[in-house]
């Protein structure tokens, strides 16, 4: 087996409601916090409810479906550890429940990404700390 | 209640040139105390006589500037936490202390090393990847993704817009044609000299696609800076003054992540401009000129929508046939903006706006020019709003 390379991408810092968000991504669940006093859903972490002010909320399991929403086409990359994928496609998902991620769709070339193009979570565990969220593209 | 309207001016300003140095030749610090100098010496003051500070966060404490300036009683000192949206605030919160009896002659400096200093993206972000804005946020849901500096971010709106109301590469073009223009009447800027066509620029290399290069704001070392009084004080310095009629301040919801705003192109001028327009008691036809934040092509027509200047989605239209160049409808960026002229993180906004409303801007004066609007943006899109007339 060839030796693995070590990840030195940037990491996010697995802590608090944040930590528990990709803890579930680990186990290949994408959930976000939805309030449980008025069932609005949000991303990114909060402690507080900005529709109603509650300061209660579960982890609430996404269908991982959603649509393409936007994204960019990164052809230099500004931070080093990227050189090597360029071109790569940054793309901002909205998923049916309504929180949007920041994430690639991997199984599509940049130039045949098209708007609301209908995508599914899968996951990707770069380390074996860290899985991040990923989309690829579904019929629909 | 008694209103800032008419109440506070700017009459000083100062600059250094615009430079792509190879190395730095002094320090963030220095080169804003050299604009700090012309400033007060062009207001007709002395150093002694600047009692209040308002450095933008980052690039300089007002301590460091007070004590190299001479100034043993500063009696205030404030910076706004909204980036480079903070030089307008500077001018409000400056006039509201001033108006108050705070103070008398408030000092207003912005400048960086920002090509030839620490700042050069790619050796930054080796050296300390989190060196870019963006909090939490950006850090643990961003970065991990490989989007990681401005043009990603902003280009993702550009991107929706066009996709939503068929915006074009040619209309993003057209602003940074029309920037370009303006810097050949201009000598203090970067690319005064290197003309642009929109073939020069359809032909440029992407950066983060849609953006290529020419979208892109021009990474320069610089720096600028305003004093501002009371009229009454005014009367007496050696400069026209120029009077601050509105200003409004404003933040997208929610300010620290773009991703996730119900409305996905709001941003801070979206809610600051009505404010700024209130209480100049003016509309947009007033508006003689405008500087806009114009850190990227796209976010020119942006806040052109938000503000009102045109309904949403209508953007791309207005920039196009020469509306927004000097002899057009609404000139933009006069001087060259972030894009031409250089990224001084809009200092060199509020400064050319003073000069077209003194009639001092030379080559690229708009005549008649009466009433101007200055943009700042910082951030995920932060905004300011200044009216300013003469």
């Amino acid at each position: 087996m060839a030796e693995q390379k070590a990840y030195t991408k940037p990491l996010p810092f697995i802590d608090g409601a944040t930590g528990e968000f990709y803890e579930f991504c680990k186990k290949h669940e994408l959930r976000f916090q939805r309030c449980t006093k008025c069932g609005t859903w949000r991303h990114v972490p909060r402690d507080m409810c900005a529709e109603c002010g509650s300061w209660d909320w579960e982890w609430a399991k996404s269908s991982g479906r959603g649509k393409l929403f936007t994204w960019t086409v990164v052809t230099r990359a500004m931070h080093p550890e990227f050189t090597e994928e360029v071109p790569y496609a940054v793309c901002l998902v909205e998923l049916e429940e309504g929180p949007r991620l920041v994430s690639r769709v991997v199984d599509v070339p940049p130039q045949d990404l098209r708007y609301q193009m209908p995508v599914q979570v899968i996951f990707d565990a770069v380390t074996p700390e860290v899985t991040l969220p990923r989309f690829r593209r579904i019929s629909g | 209640m008694d209103s800032l309207k008419d109440q506070i001016c700017v009459v000083g300003i100062g600059e250094t040139p615009y430079w792509r140095l190879k190395e730095p030749d002094g320090t963030n610090l220095s080169i804003q105390l050299k604009a700090c100098e012309a400033a007060i010496a062009e207001a007709g003051l002395k150093n002694k006589d600047i009692d209040c500070i308002l450095p933008i966060e980052g690039v300089a404490h007002a301590e460091e500037i007070a004590v190299n300036l001479g100034i043993p009683d500063l009696r205030y000192q404030a910076t706004v936490r909204i980036a480079a949206a903070a030089p307008g605030a500077h001018i409000m919160v400056g006039g509201m202390a001033i108006h108050a009896g705070i103070c008398n002659y408030a000092l207003i400096p912005l400048g960086w090393y920002g090509f030839s200093g620490a700042i050069r993206v790619r050796k930054v972000l080796a050296a300390n990847p989190m060196v870019f804005s963006g909090g939490p946020t950006a850090r643990d849901f961003y970065y991990p993704q490989g989007m990681n500096v401005p043009p990603q971010w902003f280009s993702f709106m550009a991107r929706y817009h066009m996709n939503k109301y068929g915006t074009t590469r040619e209309q993003l073009g057209a602003v940074a044609v029309a920037f370009r223009k303006h810097a050949q009447l201009n000598p203090h800027a970067l690319m005064y000299g290197k003309p642009m066509t929109m073939a020069d620029y359809l032909g440029c290399r992407m950066i983060s696609d849609p953006y290529s290069l020419y979208d892109c704001s021009l990474e320069c070392d610089g720096a600028g800076a305003l004093v501002v009084t009371t009229v009454e004080r005014a009367r007496d310095l050696k400069q026209k003054p120029v009077y601050l009629m509105g200003f409004g301040q404003g933040q997208p919801f929610p300010a620290d992540d773009l991703s996730n705003r119900a409305d996905f192109l709001e941003m801070g001028v979206t809610k600051a401009a009505p404010r700024a327009f209130a209480m100049a008691g003016i509309t947009h036809k007033d508006i003689d000129f405008a500087q806009l934040y114009d850190a990227f092509s796209f976010q020119v027509i942006e806040q052109i929508e938000e503000m009102g200047f045109c309904k949403r989605g209508e953007g791309g239209p207005f920039v196009e046939g020469g509306r927004i160049e000097i002899g057009g409808e609404l000139p933009i960026n006069t001087h060259g903006g972030l894009m031409s002229e250089g990224h001084v993180m809009g200092i060199n906004h509020l400064i050319e706006a003073v000069r077209q409303l003194r009639g001092e801007a030379g080559d690229h004066q708009v005549k008649d020019a009466e009433i101007g609007l200055v943009t700042g943006f910082g951030d995920f899109m932060d905004g300011s709003v200044v009216i300013l007339r003469k």
